[in-house]
Parts: structure tokens; sequence; C-alpha cells
């Protein structure tokens, strides 16, 4: 997947999980810039993830996330 | 398959593209904000969709909106594991119930301090009931026991007295209701096969706590949430999940937490007395094969030894045993009353009998007029019925015009409706006494059947919902078998029950003077095939209907209007001023005696033997718009448009 469509894909992920459709994703996005982004959310967040692109994430590669543009490199190392 | 209905709530239906925009905009409605809510909910919600509706509430009540007419409930929590996470999607489930829910979670670390101390944060907020979400890893089970009867023995008793003391701490400090879980098993095995035979290992440690945790919740009125059930219902591999828990203490895998509040909650509306208590059901392809009023006894199939036979018969053993612990039976189909009673009175393989059904509803009026006459008569309001049905239009106009009726979405695939209407757990119970065993005959079975007052439904506003289109067809080679077919075995919508052959059928084809069409018709849950077939035979400038029949299937749909209206279009290109048409009585027909009076004709004619005669003037007949597309296919000459 071009980088581009995962954005998108992620777009809708975080959409869904934060009901919010004013959001807009970039690589520097962090969970301090988004309201209502706590641990058990940034939890759905990933499951939600998981799914969507068919893989799995272990606890020391989620624990490694800085920001929205590690998690889109995450999703492509996988793919 | 399983994994959908389940994990995915698959007796609810989907929700609608637009929910979390809907969800946004609820706050800013007028009207009852409680039983919107409750129909938001009553869709099949991941967690996700659940955030967003708990959201929705959250703001509402912010906002000083009354949750009414759902019934306040507050549940309290204490978990050793993550537990805040369960507060929004509980709150959204229980709406789904009818719930007004709030949630107090403990403070303290410790479970035992949280129950015995008199001003934790559950006992300051004196809940109706609390969750006690206790698993494996919350009891002290890790004590060496392995191969240890007395040692094993010592450790369940020990983790039930654990469990005693708090919810004994919950009653006495607030009178609250404990609800006490019992415990998945890790897939994990010590010795392989053997765990099962030697004490001490955990899975018979656990296997121990269970068993006193049902016995002691059986024997009080504390009530069982039986979380080990669940988990092996869906697979204790897929329920627990490592990853998970090492990352932030959450009890079991994500994708069942929808499933797992969806319990609790029943369990919460069982205690405010909302489980449902009678099944109404539909008759054609749901508790049989066929259909009754087309196919005869001979034709529908219960059969054992038959896999779709057998899928109906596990639906008609559902609904006994069902009866047989207090929910009562009622029938709800359109077909002519005594043809729908025949199966149940003559068919030898037929379970349900007339005297299990409290009531039997066979007409031919709409189902959701019907179905609030059955609670009426049974003085049940509409929100104690379940209703069965396999016909997805069915369905959706119950959902649409009596909500309160629970309808479960059913799956394709007939083997799997039993186990769709019991996971669907309407008649969740958590108490079960002789009065429950003999409620049934309370009802008095016998199967009687109850005047109907005034329509339901706003029908029209159902069918321009559904999305229909027709297609009309002159007859041809394609479709010449199934056009034979319906031909012959068509009895109920049948105006003169006339039966061809192929090549007959095929000679109206060709027959210039022969006006032949074959009619399908779609909606928006799917394309419901040929539904009508009828020939117009030229004397002249009259049209002679020689057949007119039609599907059951789709009674109600304005379609016989529909082909008055084609009828009424094509004459003129065919030089026709006058449409005859005739009804044969049969002893299955009916239902059709007045169809042409209903249709705007004048009777000129009636028969020895009630046969009559009808006609239509092209010219002067009225032109109505239908709430359908029509489509032409196949035609010479092109008919003038809608």
């Amino acid at each position: 997947m071009e980088e581009g469509e995962v954005y998108q894909k992620l777009n809708g992920i975080f959409m869904d999980v934060f009901g919010d459709d004013s959001l807009e994703l970039t690589p520097e996005l962090t969970a301090d810039d988004v309201d209502g982004w706590d641990s058990l959310t940034h939890i759905r967040l990933v499951v939600t993830t998981e799914k969507a692109f068919g893989m799995k994430f272990s606890a020391a590669e989620v624990g490694a996330l800085k920001n929205v543009g590690e998690l889109v490199q995450l999703i492509r190392s996988k793919q | 398959m399983s994994g959908t209905l389940y994990a995915g709530l698959g007796w609810l239906p989907k929700p609608p593209a637009d929910f979390a925009a809907q969800c946004r905009a609820v706050e800013r409605e007028e009207g009852d904000l409680g039983r919107r809510l409750q129909g938001l909910a009553n869709h099949a919600l991941g967690e996700n969709q659940l955030n967003q509706l708990a959201k929705a509430m959250a703001r509402a009540r912010a906002a000083g909106r009354s949750l009414a007419p759902l019934t306040p409930f507050k549940l309290g929590i204490i978990s050793n594991a993550t537990s805040h996470f369960l507060v929004p999607t509980l709150i959204a489930t229980a709406a789904r119930h009818g719930i007004a829910l709030d949630c107090v979670e403990a403070e303290y670390g410790q479970l035992l301090q949280e129950a015995l101390a008199p001003d934790s944060a559950i006992n300051r907020a004196r809940p109706d009931a609390v969750l006690l979400a206790i698993d494996h890893r919350g009891l002290p089970l890790q004590q060496p026991a392995t191969g240890d009867a007395e040692a094993a023995r010592a450790t369940v008793d020990a983790a039930l007295e654990q469990l005693e003391a708090i919810r004994g701490g919950f009653r006495a400090h607030g009178n609250a209701v404990s609800i006490l879980q019992t415990i998945a098993r890790p897939p994990e095995s010590l010795f392989g096969n053997l765990d099962a035979a030697i004490p001490g290992t955990l899975r018979n440690l656990i296997d121990g706590v269970n068993r006193g945790i049902v016995g002691k919740t059986a024997a009080s009125d504390d009530l069982l949430l039986d979380v080990a059930a669940l988990a092996e219902t869906v697979g204790v591999a897929n329920w627990q999940d490592p990853t998970l828990w090492n990352m932030a203490k959450l009890p079991f895998a994500a994708e069942f937490l929808p499933l797992y509040v969806e319990h609790v909650c029943r369990l919460v509306a069982a205690l405010r007395g909302k489980s449902r208590r009678c099944l109404v059901m539909d008759l054609d392809n749901t508790l049989w094969s066929g259909v009754i009023g087309d196919d005869g006894l001979e034709g529908i199939v219960i059969a054992q030894g038959d896999a779709t036979g057998e899928a109906h018969l596990e639906v008609q053993k559902t609904a006994l045993a069902l009866r047989d612990r207090g929910v009562v039976l009622a029938v709800s189909s359109n077909n002519d009353d005594a043809i729908a009673r025949s199966p149940f009175q003559k068919h030898p393989e037929m379970l349900l009998r007339e005297d299990h059904l409290a009531v039997f509803q066979a007409n031919w009026r709409d189902k959701a007029t019907n179905i609030v006459a059955i609670a009426e008569e049974l003085s049940l309001g509409l929100e104690s019925l379940v209703f069965l049905d396999d016909n997805p239009a069915e369905r959706a106009i119950i959902r649409q015009t009596i909500p309160q009726v629970a309808v479960p979405e059913l799956p394709s695939d007939p083997a799997l409706y039993a186990r769709t209407l019991l996971a669907s757990g309407y008649f969740e119970a958590i108490t079960f006494s002789s009065e429950d065993r003999k409620r049934a005959e309370f009802y008095q079975d016998n199967a009687r059947r109850v005047a109907l007052q005034k329509q339901v439904a706003d029908l029209d506003a159902y069918l321009a919902s559904l999305d229909m289109v027709m297609t009309v067809q002159p007859f041809d080679e394609t479709g010449r078998a199934r056009i034979t077919q319906l031909i012959n075995k068509s009895n109920q919508f049948n105006l003169t029950t006339r039966r061809y052959t192929e090549p007959e059928v095929a000679a109206a084809e060709r027959d210039p003077d022969c006006l032949a069409l074959q009619i399908r018709l779609a909606d928006r849950f799917g394309d419901n095939g040929m539904i009508c077939v009828i020939i117009c035979r030229r004397d002249g400038s009259d049209w002679n209907v020689d057949t007119w029949l039609m599907s059951c299937r789709v009674l109600g749909r304005k379609v016989e209007n529909a082909v008055v209206q084609e009828l009424l279009a094509l004459a003129p290109h065919h030089g026709i001023t006058r449409v005859i048409g005739t009804y044969k009585p049969t002893e299955r027909n009916g239902l059709v005696r007045d169809h042409y009076e209903k249709l705007g004709f004048r009777c000129i004619d009636r028969q020895e033997g009630g046969a009559t005669v009808w006609e239509l003037d092209v010219a002067t007949a009225p032109r109505e718009t239908l709430p359908m597309e029509i489509r032409r296919l196949g035609f010479e000459v092109e008919a003038a448009a809608d």
C-alpha cells in the first residue's frame, strides 16, 4: 500500500475511534494533540488498526510508537 | 459464521452507515431522547460505535436532558483487571435494553477493601448491583497444589471464601446485589490431556471455583454471569489475549467486549423485569421449509433426514423447549387460517401442535396489526414479545412500525435459525420456578384467533422505503421452465388455476394474439425472482385474462395494482379497449375472490359454482402512481413511459 493510502485508511480509523470527523492526520500527531486520546483509547486505536489492516502488533512495537508517522511506518513494514 | 453471531452480535441489525453522525445529532433532537438512544443502541455495534453512542449520552446528560423513558440503574464495578474501558460500552449497551445506566468504579486497589470499607466509592454510591469482574488472576489460585487433592480443595475454598467476603461486604453496606462471574480458563495446559485428571491443575482449580460460584449464587439472590461459558462459546484461546493483558491488564480480547457487556446488561435488564415472555413465530420457511398454501402438506418439508427439514425441526424443538420453561408461543402468518393449521393438525412430522400455541393468527392482514392484537390478547406489552421470521422485509416492517418488539436478524442458512434465536438472549432469565413452567398453560393454549382492530402500520411509507423494482418481460425461452413451474404449482393467488405444459407456454409466447408476461420483483433486501405470471388472450378489442398468478411472498406490496397499470399502458398498442378478468373458485384460492373488485373492475357476470367475470374499461380506468420503479425488458413495441 502507498503511504498516502495508509494515511487515508488510518484517517477513517481515527474518525471511528474518536467519533470526530474533523480529525486530520499528520506524521507528527501525538496523543497530546487529540482530546480523549488516553491510554485506553490508545489501545482501542491499536486494536482497530490491527483489525483493519489484518495484522498484529506486539506490546513492544506498540510501546515504541511516538507519533502517527511511526505508526504508519510500522503498518507498512508489516504489509 | 458463528464467529459473527456471538462476537458480532449477529442477531442485531447492522448499524446505518451514518451512525456516528446520528449519534452526534441526537442531543439536538426533540422528543423522547431515551427511545431514540434505545433505537440507536439496537444494532450490532462494535466497541468504537458503543463509545460514540456513550459520548452522545454523556453530552445529553451534561446538557440536563432526561433519558426517559429508559429505566435508571446504578452499577458498581470492581475488577482485578482494568475496568474503566467497560464503562462507556456498558452505558451504551444498557440503552439497548431500556436502561439508563450509571456506573461507579472502585477507588481502592484491593477488591476486599472496596467491599468492606463503608466509605469506599462503591459503598457510598449505594448501587443497585455490583459487578464482580474478577478473573483467574484476581483470586489466590497460584498456590502450588499440583497433584495434591487436599491442597487443591483448600485453594478452591480460599478463593470462594474471598468471593463470599466481597459480596457479603456489598450486601451489608448497601444491600447491593452482586453479579458474580465464573472464571474463563486459560487455554495453556501443564500436562496436556492429563490436566483434567490431575487435582490442583489450574484447569481443575478453576472448575472447582466455578462450581462453587454457581452453587452459591443459585442459593441466593445474587446473579450469575457465566463468563466461563461465554469464553468457551467463542473459544478460550480467542478470549484470553496475553498481549492485551501485558500491555494494559485488559481481561479479554477486545473483539468480545460488545458481547461481554451485552451479557452484563441482559442481567441488569432481567433484574428490572425486562426479560421477554412470548415468542411469535411466522410459519412458511420458518417452522417448515416451503409455503403451505402453495406446496400443500405433501410439499412442505419438516422431515428427519432432510438437511433443510432438520433445520426447521430444530426451530420447532427450540420453541417447545422455550415453552417448557415458561415462554408463551404464538403464530402470526400470512395464510388462510384453515390451510395454516393443517400441518399442526395433520402433518406427521410436526412437533408443534395447536395446543402448544396460545394465539394463532393466520390471515391476510399485515403482521404488525396482528402482533399488536396478539399482545393485547395475552395482556402483554409489546416489549414482552419476540418475533421470528425468515423474511427480511417482514422483519424490517415490524422493527419500523412496532420497535418495542424484538426481531432477531436471521442468517440466510436455516440451520442457524435455532442457534441465532437462542443467542439473541431475549428470554434471559435470572430465576426459574415451577410457576414459570406452568405459565404457558395459564394462557390456555387453545390457539385462539383474535379479532383485529385498527390497522397499525403506515404501509405507504414502508412500501416506498423498500426501493422496489418490478421488471416486466414477455415470455421467453430463458424464463420458460420457471414460468411453467409457477403455473403448475401456484394455488392460492391464482385466479383461474389453468395448468399448462412447457410446449403450451411456448405456444403462448409465440401467439401474436397473446400478451404473456413474466414479472420479477427486487427490493432493498434482494431479488425475489419471478413473482407473477399473466397471460391475456385477445378477443376482438378485449383482452381476456386467461392466467394471473402471483407469489404470496409479495402480497401487500401493490404488485397487482402495478400489473393493472402495465396492462393499461400496453393496451392501446394492441388495440385493446377492455380487459376482462375471470375468477374460478377452487379449494385453495379463496384469497383472490375479491381480487378484481379491489382493482376497480366491474362485475359483469356471476355464475353457478361461484365463478365471476369482471371488466375494466381501458380509457376510463384510473391511472395510479405506485411505490416502485417499473422496468420493461424485451418488448418490441415501446410502451408509453410512466
